[in-house]
């Protein structure tokens, strides 16, 4: 968890669905979830109710180990909207079980210039209280050092 | 039997532009009015002559200022009798709905095709103060649809996706800064001899360098101009051509494909865009190859995007779009290969793709002026767009 004495920062939030309530909530047990199919295993992100390979309807979430790759980043400098104080981190990550899924995020957890392409990153959630539509955003930060 | 294509039967035989300015707090459906007016006067038409009509995107949405017009707005207010019409945003690019209507006349459905693209941004951003996402505290909002996976992420501009693009294209192949500034520092030479150009002042590579960082590896001056205006097009089919008031400049092939996902982050090759498929798929659809081609109008919303398009079309290969474009003499309009002669959206304003194919034609009838390649040119390509949504022309003299 970042500072858990610092408020996070306003952010428009997602509208949950049926569809996308898992990959938004699973942070409050800890866990990044996608959509996998069942019956052949694919991993869907972002989530539609019929598997893209065997268009089986047998589709449903479960967790990821929330390791990934930063495969491309941007430090932002413009405030574009309230939000996160400028600069700030935009990565696309990859997971560490299927780099084809990739997420758009924010590095948080290190200075803007030690983010890299190849950075090992790991998920940590903001969690934005909102009543009971609250959610968990995916956040990434630099992954512990393996054992 | 290979398929027609249809394309190769379209021309354009019009174009116009409306007054463009920064911030003209004008009417947009009068701008659009002046432009598709200017179109059809100088394709040596009356209005009685379009039977279609054409446009991107249509009906309202996106950021404010982003549709001058709509063409149901545009069919009542010139009360046309059209056979075949056509708008909205999920095409091939900007110019996917140029490319509709080359296909319209192809197919028959109309003689003479309307085509327009508005913008108001410039006025609609600057009214009140700048306006942005979420200034109106954002209370209750909440996203759906594509813009749910970036904007909880503050990644709400294409300048951030597209900045993240050219990173991985700066980190695979060593693309520099310095090669990017070129496109920039070229675009304003060229719109310091277009008269209607937004900024004209000349650009050094220390003014470059000097500009405020937007989102890395961009500055303020890779990234465009919101302008207003309005840009029209007449597109006829060849017999419906001849003994009109220009010469015609014909469409040659167009390029349409996008084959990875049409997500902006689930794309499978992030150093390139839907460039490379519309880029790639435009020369399954002709004879002439990319050393044929004259001169290059193509995309620069931001700067990468240019030498992102120089890559999908061939002009290089993939990876030495920054070498290509080093030191700026090849792109100069006396290069071996023009690029955006009227100074892009870098400079010239965003026009949304439209600009470029209207530069694209003004060239290759020699009406440039000042700005006029001096090698009357034979062969252009216009393309628009980037990320997820890309298309692009060939066009010829005939």
């Amino acid at each position: 968890m970042t500072d858990s004495e610092t408020p996070p920062p306003f952010r428009i939030l997602p509208r949950l669905t049926d569809l996308n309530r898992d990959f938004w909530t699973g942070g409050e047990h800890g866990e990044l979830r996608f959509l996998r199919c069942q019956d052949c295993g694919t991993r869907i992100h972002p989530p539609v109710s019929v598997c893209h390979k065997d268009h089986s309807k047998n589709v449903k979430a479960d967790a990821v180990s929330g390791r990934a790759t930063v495969a491309t980043y941007t430090v932002n400098h413009q405030m574009w909207m309230p939000g996160p104080e400028v600069p700030y981190v935009v990565a696309i990550v990859e997971i560490e079980e299927d780099p084809t899924i990739r997420l758009t995020t924010n590095i948080v957890g290190c200075a803007p210039e030690d983010v890299y392409i190849g950075m090992p990153v790991e998920v940590v959630f903001e969690k934005q209280p909102d009543g009971d539509d609250a959610i968990w955003l995916p956040l990434f930060q630099p992954a512990a050092e393996k054992a | 039997m290979a398929a027609e294509m249809l394309e190769k039967k379209a021309c354009i035989t019009g174009i116009g532009q409306s007054e463009i300015g920064r911030r003209l707090y004008r009417d947009p459906l009068e701008l659009t009015i002046d432009g598709c007016l200017a179109a059809v006067e100088d394709a040596g038409l009356q209005i009685s002559d379009i039977d279609g009509l054409s446009t991107y995107p249509g009906m309202a949405i996106g950021n404010p200022g982003f549709s001058g017009a709509s063409a149901t707005e545009v069919h009542d207010a010139l009360r046309l009798e059209l056979n075949w019409f056509d708008s909205g945003i999920e095409t091939s690019g900007q110019l996917g709905s140029v490319i509709k209507a080359c296909i319209a006349v192809g197919a028959g459905l109309a003689k003479h095709v309307l085509c327009f693209r508005s913008v108001f941004e410039g006025s609609a951003q600057g009214a009140g103060g700048r306006q942005s996402i979420g200034s109106d505290g954002g209370s209750g909002f909440r996203a759906s649809g594509p813009l749910s996976w970036t904007l909880p992420f503050a990644a709400p501009s294409a300048a951030i996706w597209i900045a993240m693009f050219a990173q991985k294209h700066f980190h695979e192949y060593g693309t520099t800064r310095e090669q990017l500034a070129q496109i920039a520092i070229n675009a304003r030479k060229n719109a310091g001899l277009n008269p209607n150009a937004i900024y004209r002042d000349p650009m050094s590579m220390d003014d470059y360098f000097g500009a405020r960082m937007i989102s890395e590896p961009f500055c303020l001056f890779d990234c465009d101009v919101p302008c207003d205006g309005s840009t029209a097009f007449v597109v006829s089919h060849v017999d419906h051509a001849k003994d009109l008031r220009k010469p015609a400049i014909q469409v040659e092939a167009v390029g349409t494909a996008l084959h990875g996902r049409p997500s902006w982050d689930q794309f499978d090759d992030l150093s390139t865009m839907a460039t490379r498929d519309a880029g790639a798929h435009l020369w399954t659809r002709t004879d002439l190859t990319p050393a044929d081609v004259d001169i290059l109008e193509a995309y620069d919303g931001f700067s990468f995007l240019t030498l992102s398009w120089l890559e999908a079309l061939g002009f290089c290969r993939p990876g030495e779009g920054g070498p290509f474009v080093e030191g700026g003499q090849r792109i100069a309009r006396d290069g071996e290969l023009p690029v955006n002669t009227h100074g892009g959206q870098l400079s010239a304003g965003r026009l949304h793709g439209h600009g470029f194919l209207h530069e694209a034609c003004v060239q290759l009838r020699g009406e440039g002026g000042a700005r006029q390649v001096e090698k009357q040119p034979e062969v252009a390509v216009a393309a628009a767009g980037g990320g997820n949504t890309c298309g692009c022309l060939l066009l010829t003299r005939r």
